[in-house]
């Protein structure tokens, strides 16, 4: 299991277009499984509307959980995505 | 005649009869079953029937009103996917042996209150797509063929609320306005009439439907956001003549789209627009400029709590640089202190701030946080034509540093093994009167000069921008600005380089002939104004 913090810069927070662009990356990592902690929740993040019930906000800390195969892969294409404001 | 207000969404005038939007009752019935294997097929089979019709209304979309707008109905077919939704569903069905109807409403139900609860007003909105996408699912379980389809030619239409995809569905050609009881700025029926340019008010308030049937003539006011049920013959003329000027005006601009900004004895000028964030990248290109005049990065620092990292700058600076394909974009780097301020910067209070520690004179005393900018421009460079330029210059020793510290970054970057475009223009702003009055020197040092009016007026008649109590005395026209801004354009000329306007002023066409007059090459204006200063353009003569 591997896992790290990371903030929301996006201004309008995990809004429906991240949350989407989120939950489709996360899928592709078939036998991983991701969760998000924010707000003192967890959430699957392969599913948007849980991401986007979360309430996250622009400066929230997230942290990012990724168990499973491909782990590390995972974890730095989904901190990568946070990084980089969602293209936004 | 009676009168409603709302808020106006879309400015324009709509005369016309009121249609009132009448959606097809949804009624589900709850009823047991036996094979509840069968209703989960039957779900699969609505859900793909209502993926395919998605994709027809995204494609729809896509066409009228692009690619960002687009994007919702891509979300509902995710969301039609959705892990929890469709595990609702299925345990409804599994648990209380129910029909896949019922199961989708509950679930619809429970999910949209969910979002409804939420505090945030953008998450509330989104008990509206969950609606949608449910009501289509019941729509297909029910075999329902028919949408909701308009029989009487352009009319206003008039509901409680719309959802995303009845607005895109309607047909286009038989929309005069629309006109909802509810919703906000952030529903899609507000963004979509915004990018249909159709008028739009929306909250006027549960009253009004009740008030109103079809056929009744109105005036949709989008300007004012107002609605006028059944107007007297004053007001209709009133609005009859907003109406036929606001057209005059959009028809005359339509012509202008594509245009060259050419003077009638075949002088090209450059007309750009001025952005604050990508976000305007759609107006720049909507409204037909030749490029990004001034690319303000400010709003990279304002809108975050910390430092924007190299990385976040690097992305948004490509974005710009790859949508404008090509066209010049002017970056212009870090301009906050005075009136604009950021905490994190930690900059000391000042009694006179428009003279104090701002703009260029931070990033000097800073090196670590220009660096960090000018590393993201130079990797950002390779995506298309950039410049960049510096503000609130008035020395040359403080272009040598900022052009030691370019040459330092690059060579830096090179070494790293990043590729550089070798093209990069580099300028200045003129906006004291001290750089107008060195150009001379400036220009040898520069590819460009972009002169910024509104610190020139300020700093030139020594009035403070922010104080309205002088707005008398600042005379945005007064001959020793205009005469700073030929000295500024002789010299750049003199040394070949090219001098544009960014401020306010460059949109001010009694000016125009005087500025190209002076040789000025460039205009930069506000996305709106772009095709105003065409017009402007091509109807001047400069061999008179």
């Amino acid at each position: 299991m591997v896992k790290k913090e990371i903030k929301v810069i996006n201004e309008l927070g995990m809004h429906m277009r991240p949350a989407g662009i989120l939950a489709k990356r996360a899928m592709a990592y078939n036998n991983c499984d991701i969760t998000l902690r924010v707000n003192g929740k967890s959430v699957n993040a392969k599913a948007l509307m849980q991401i986007m019930s979360a309430g996250v906000k622009c400066g929230n800390t997230v942290e990012i959980i990724c168990d499973g195969m491909d782990e590390e892969m995972a974890l730095d294409e989904l901190v990568g995505l946070f990084e980089g404001g969602f293209g936004e | 005649m009676r009168i409603y207000t709302g808020k106006g969404v879309y400015g324009a005038v709509a005369i016309g009869k009121i249609a009132v939007f009448k959606r097809k009752e949804l009624s589900v019935k709850r009823f047991h079953v036996e094979d509840r294997n069968k209703e989960k097929k039957r779900v699969e089979a609505a859900k793909n029937v209502a993926r395919e019709e998605l994709q027809d209304i995204y494609d729809k979309a896509l066409k009228e009103v692009g690619e960002a707008n687009a994007q919702i109905f891509e979300m509902h077919m995710m969301m039609l996917d959705d892990v929890d939704y469709n595990d609702s569903i299925c345990n409804i069905i599994e648990t209380q042996a129910v029909n896949a109807e019922y199961a989708v409403a509950v679930t619809s139900d429970n999910f949209s209150e969910m979002f409804s609860s939420m505090e945030d007003a953008y998450m509330k909105e989104r008990a509206a797509d969950i609606r949608d996408i449910s009501n289509r699912l019941i729509r297909k379980l029910q075999t329902d063929k028919d949408e909701n389809t308009l029989e009487m030619d352009k009319v206003i239409i008039c509901a409680d609320d719309l959802a995303p995809s009845e607005t895109v569905l309607l047909d286009k050609d038989k929309v005069l306005a629309f006109v909802t009881s509810h919703g906000s700025s952030n529903s899609h029926t507000a963004i979509l009439a915004r990018n249909m340019n159709i008028p739009a008010i929306i909250g006027v308030g549960d009253e009004f439907l009740q008030e109103i049937s079809d056929g009744v003539s109105a005036i949709v006011d989008g300007f004012t956001g107002e609605i006028y049920v059944e107007p007297d013959e004053k007001t209709s003329k009133k609005l009859l003549k907003k109406q036929q000027k606001d057209e005059e005006k959009r028809k005359l601009l339509q012509e202008l789209r594509g245009k060259e900004n050419i003077t009638r004895d075949g002088k090209k000028i450059n007309v750009y627009a001025n952005i604050g964030s990508v976000e305007n990248i759609g107006a720049v290109l909507l409204n037909d400029a030749d490029g990004i005049g001034l690319f303000r990065s400010e709003f990279l620092y304002l809108e975050s709590k910390d430092y924007p990292t190299e990385e976040r700058q690097f992305i948004a600076y490509r974005k710009v640089l790859e949508s404008m394909a090509g066209k010049r974009v002017i970056i212009r780097t870090l301009d906050i202190g005075a009136d604009k301020q950021v905490d994190y910067f930690g900059l000391k209070k000042e009694e006179n701030p428009a003279l104090g520690c701002r703009a260029i004179r931070i990033c000097l005393t800073r090196p670590e946080i220009f660096k960090t900018q000018l590393r993201a421009l130079y990797r950002a460079s390779t995506y298309g034509n950039l410049g960049i330029m510096f503000p609130m210059i008035t020395s040359v020793r403080e272009v040598e540093e900022i052009l030691s510290m370019c040459s330092e970054v690059k060579a830096e970057l090179i070494n790293e093994g990043v590729e550089v475009s070798d093209k990069i223009e580099l300028g200045v702003m003129i906006e004291t009167p001290a750089a107008a009055i060195i150009s001379d020197m400036l220009a040898p040092m520069v590819d460009f000069f972009s002169v910024g009016t509104n610190d020139l007026t300020q700093y030139t008649l020594a009035c403070d921008r922010q104080n309205p109590e002088i707005e008398d005395f600042m005379d945005t026209h007064h001959e020793a600005i205009l005469r700073l801004i030929a000295t500024a354009a002789d010299n750049a000329h003199k040394h070949g380089a090219w001098i544009g306007i960014c401020g306010e002023l460059a949109a001010d066409t009694s000016l125009t002939e005087r500025f190209l007059r002076m040789g000025i090459d460039e205009l930069s204006v506000s996305p709106s104004f772009v095709l105003n200063v065409r017009g402007a353009i091509r109807d001047i003569d400069l061999t008179k």
